[in-house]
């Protein structure tokens, strides 16, 4: 399953990020790790981008970056 | 006295740290009112400069380095974060680095903290807003965190001024004993990796002026290129050693089969992972402050209403409230011009002196109210966290524009003025993202150009004139302001499908916890804007005005005919401006202007309501308030074109307002464009593709309306 699938308010765990390198150096670096919890908060209004929740960090990314990280919902 | 062994050179310490984790704050709470922001050429991130008094070191530069979450630079911007570390690129090698930690999202903050130490900088971790932590129910474990990274560790209150004396005199110790800041690597590269390094760190010296050598250093720097530099990467580095880590890349991918990111990431956070669950304690449950006020101010109604109303304040703030405050000021300049034309004999020095020089200082002060409202506006958003909630917001709908997230505001700013709405791109942090939206911003119509479309509609569109039950001329100006912004989102959407072309750099940013936003660092960014704005913008709309004065008044033509108002528009024909208006007369007699409109065109690239006054004196009524009320109209509304019919017809005033709409005309637009973008070659740009667009569609205006039998 991939992050932007996720619904709001589920906890999942990171397995790998897929999208272009320097996406995935800056994701990161974010601290969006593999083996990482995160959580989903929020979906903007107009429905793009999401807000997640992870190492005690809101970090807003659009669904299509969010589409390139594979998670597992826990 | 300094120890012995120093040198008596002023020791230079860098703060780094994190976005959002209060690095400005305590930069500001150490250096005070000595701040000072200067700018790298052909880089749009600013350097800030501080000083600070220690016991022992004395005055020691502090640095403030740009706010990031690593110290990998993928864009010259970010280069420069690297840059003030390393002591790269004429920059000095800081003899200690202050890493500002944000103690409510610490395990993330020390990734960044890791990645200095690597550099073998003597450092020291500042743990920051302690209070917000508490409130957090977080509990940080100090002698922890000490022995763990073994460096000096304090904790601080930056924005009440709590443990900065303690930090002052840390800073003391560990610049006589840098040694106590300096640890080896915690993570031990593959060897792989390690091999490379090692040979990329036998090549760094001729890029990097170090004055501490080590090993380390040099692995480090060596590190930093292999995983910043890839083939497009536009990070300067001299070729030999740029060809030299793009070999090296290619070797650890190719014949070792490494990924890069799990060579150099992941080792860092394992680090960070083993310790985190120690390091912070959660008492009590958290507050959840954030998550509520999130609640409603990203709630699809409610915050879109919150939205609204803060940028309608913004927005009445620009117009109405900074407008008493630029009457004071060009009051107070018109008056010492009445003073100085009273007092001093006439001539071409009163003139220089009033027309030029004064004229020139007032038409620059006269921004500052509304860059100083538009700037308390932006670091209110930004230091309260709500800046980032409305990109969140709008990002949506803003890429689809072609723009990004964040240039609402600065869009925004451009109804009133795109000098401040320029520089408030400076919340964009991609270059062409911001370009996009600079290049795009003077075609939304300012507050400068309402008294020329005001003109214009009174004289081709008298009151009486309707269109159903409203004026002609109201849904004119209602006409021009849709299309005018509908001109800036096209030619935003066409900038980034041409010259500038790529799509916005999706939205991947940190939504702070909301947080009071610190007064002290309002007041020195306000100082700062002002500053920069009056240093470099300043000086070059102040040499235009006295040119622009010069290309009015020279050739002197000294006639005396007994009506002075008809000797101005005489002299006025022969100067340099009638001559230029005259000769651009065939260029711009497609579009239905004469060679007086010219004349206006040319003098109001000092500010476009000069277009008005400019109009008075060519049409002999003279410059003052009362006589352009009551006469212009009527003397415009008399001339004739050559062949015997009206010159000011309402299609000669659309083709005119189509022109003011687009063209490039305002010289302190240009000037700010030159800071902001520290490139000459974008400013051009600039001013040819908005010139060369005001024909076109002036053009099409009043030739298509030809054909269409209006005349």
């Amino acid at each position: 399953m991939t992050l932007d699938q996720i619904q709001k308010g589920h906890d999942a765990e990171l397995v790998a990020i897929e999208s272009g390198l320097e996406l995935r150096s800056r994701l990161m670096e974010m601290g969006l790790t593999p083996g990482v919890r995160l959580s989903v908060v929020r979906v903007a209004p107009l429905g793009d981008p999401i807000q997640i929740m992870v190492r005690s960090t809101r970090i807003s990314l659009c669904k299509r970056d969010a589409a390139g990280i594979r998670c597992r919902v826990l | 006295m300094p120890p012995s062994g120093a040198s008596t050179r002023t020791l230079t310490v860098a703060v780094a740290g994190n976005p959002n984790s209060g690095k400005t704050t305590l930069f500001n709470a150490l250096t005070g009112a000595t701040a000072r922001t200067g700018n790298h050429p052909g880089i749009t991130v600013a350097e800030r400069h501080g000083r600070l008094e220690l016991e022992r070191n004395g005055r020691v530069d502090l640095v403030d380095v740009p706010g990031s979450y690593s110290l990998n630079a993928r864009s010259p911007d970010e280069e420069v974060a690297i840059n003030a570390l390393l002591g790269r690129r004429g920059m000095p090698r800081p003899d200690a680095v202050i890493v500002v930690l944000d103690a409510t999202a610490l395990e993330r903050n020390l990734y960044l903290l890791l990645q200095v130490m690597e550099a073998d900088l003597p450092v020291i971790a500042v743990v920051n807003m302690l209070d917000a932590a508490r409130d957090d129910g977080l509990d940080i474990n100090f002698d922890l965190l000490r022995s763990a990274f073994g460096v000096p560790v304090v904790g601080v209150v930056a924005r009440r001024k709590q443990g900065i004396e303690l930090l002052k005199k840390e800073l003391d110790d560990l610049l006589d004993r840098p040694d106590r800041g300096r640890r080896p690597w915690l993570w031990t590269p593959s060897p792989a990796l390690s091999r490379e390094l090692d040979a990329l760190a036998a090549l760094v010296d001729e890029e990097v002026r170090f004055e501490l050598a080590s090993d380390q250093a040099r692995r480090a720097f060596a590190l930093w290129l292999i995983s910043s530099l890839h083939r497009r990467s536009e990070i300067a580095v001299r070729p030999r050693l740029r060809e030299a880590t793009l070999a090296a890349r290619d070797r650890l991918r190719d014949q070792d089969g490494l990924d890069l990111d799990h060579e150099t990431i992941v080792p860092r956070w394992r680090v960070i992972d083993d310790l985190a669950p120690r390091l912070v304690r959660r008492e009590e449950r958290p507050s959840h402050r954030t998550e509520r006020i999130d609640g409603l101010l990203t709630h699809p109604l409610w915050g879109s209403l919150i939205f609204l109303g803060v940028m309608t304040v913004i927005f009445q703030a620009l117009f109405a409230w900074s407008e008493p405050v630029m009457g004071a000021i060009e009051g107070m300049f018109a008056g010492l011009a009445g003073w100085v034309s009273a007092t001093l004999p006439p001539g071409l020095g009163r003139d220089l002196l009033v027309d030029g020089i004064i004229a020139g200082v007032g038409g620059v002060l006269v921004f500052l109210p509304q860059i100083l409202f538009l700037f308390l506006f932006i670091t209110l958003l930004e230091g309260s966290g709500y800046m980032s909630r409305t990109a969140f917001l709008l990002d949506r709908f803003m890429r689809r524009l072609g723009l990004h997230g964040n240039a609402f505001v600065p869009m925004l700013s451009g109804f009133a003025c795109a000098v401040p709405g320029i520089m408030a791109t400076r919340t964009i942090d991609d270059r062409r993202d911001r370009l996009v939206t600079i290049m795009a911003l003077p075609l939304i119509s300012c507050s400068a150009r309402l008294p020329v479309y005001t003109m214009i509609i009174a004289l081709v569109f008298p009151p009486a004139l309707t269109t159903g039950p409203f004026r002609t001329g109201t849904l004119v100006l209602l006409g021009i302001y849709l299309a005018s912004t509908g001109l800036t989102l096209a030619s935003a959407g066409l900038l980034s499908r041409t010259v500038l072309k790529g799509r916005p750099r999706p939205l991947l940013i940190e939504l702070p916890p909301y947080r009071m936003p610190d007064p002290r660092s309002i007041l020195l960014t306000l100082r700062d804007r002002a500053a920069a704005f009056l240093s470099t913008a300043g000086t070059i709309i102040l040499v235009i005005t006295v040119v622009l004065w010069a290309l009015l008044s020279f050739p002197r033509h000294v006639v005396d005919t007994g009506d002075p108002q008809a000797d101005a528009a005489t002299a006025l024909r022969h100067s340099y401006a009638g001559r230029l208006g005259a000769m651009i007369e065939p260029a711009i007699e497609p579009l239905g202007f004469d060679w007086k409109i010219g004349i206006g065109l040319i003098g109001s690239f000092a500010a476009r309501e000069v277009f008005v006054s400019t109009m008075g004196v060519a049409y002999g009524v003279g410059d003052d308030e009362a006589a352009l009320d009551a006469d212009l109209g009527q003397a415009m509304a008399q001339d004739r074109r050559a062949d015997g019919t009206r010159l000011w017809t309402p299609l000669t005033g659309l083709s005119l307002m189509a022109f003011f709409m687009v063209a490039m005309q305002c010289m302190s637009t240009l000037a700010v464009t030159r800071r902001e973008t520290g490139s000459w070659g974008w400013t051009l740009f600039m001013l040819f593709y908005l010139t060369g667009g005001a024909w076109l569609l002036s053009f099409l205006v009043y030739q298509g309306g030809r054909l269409l039998g209006y005349s």
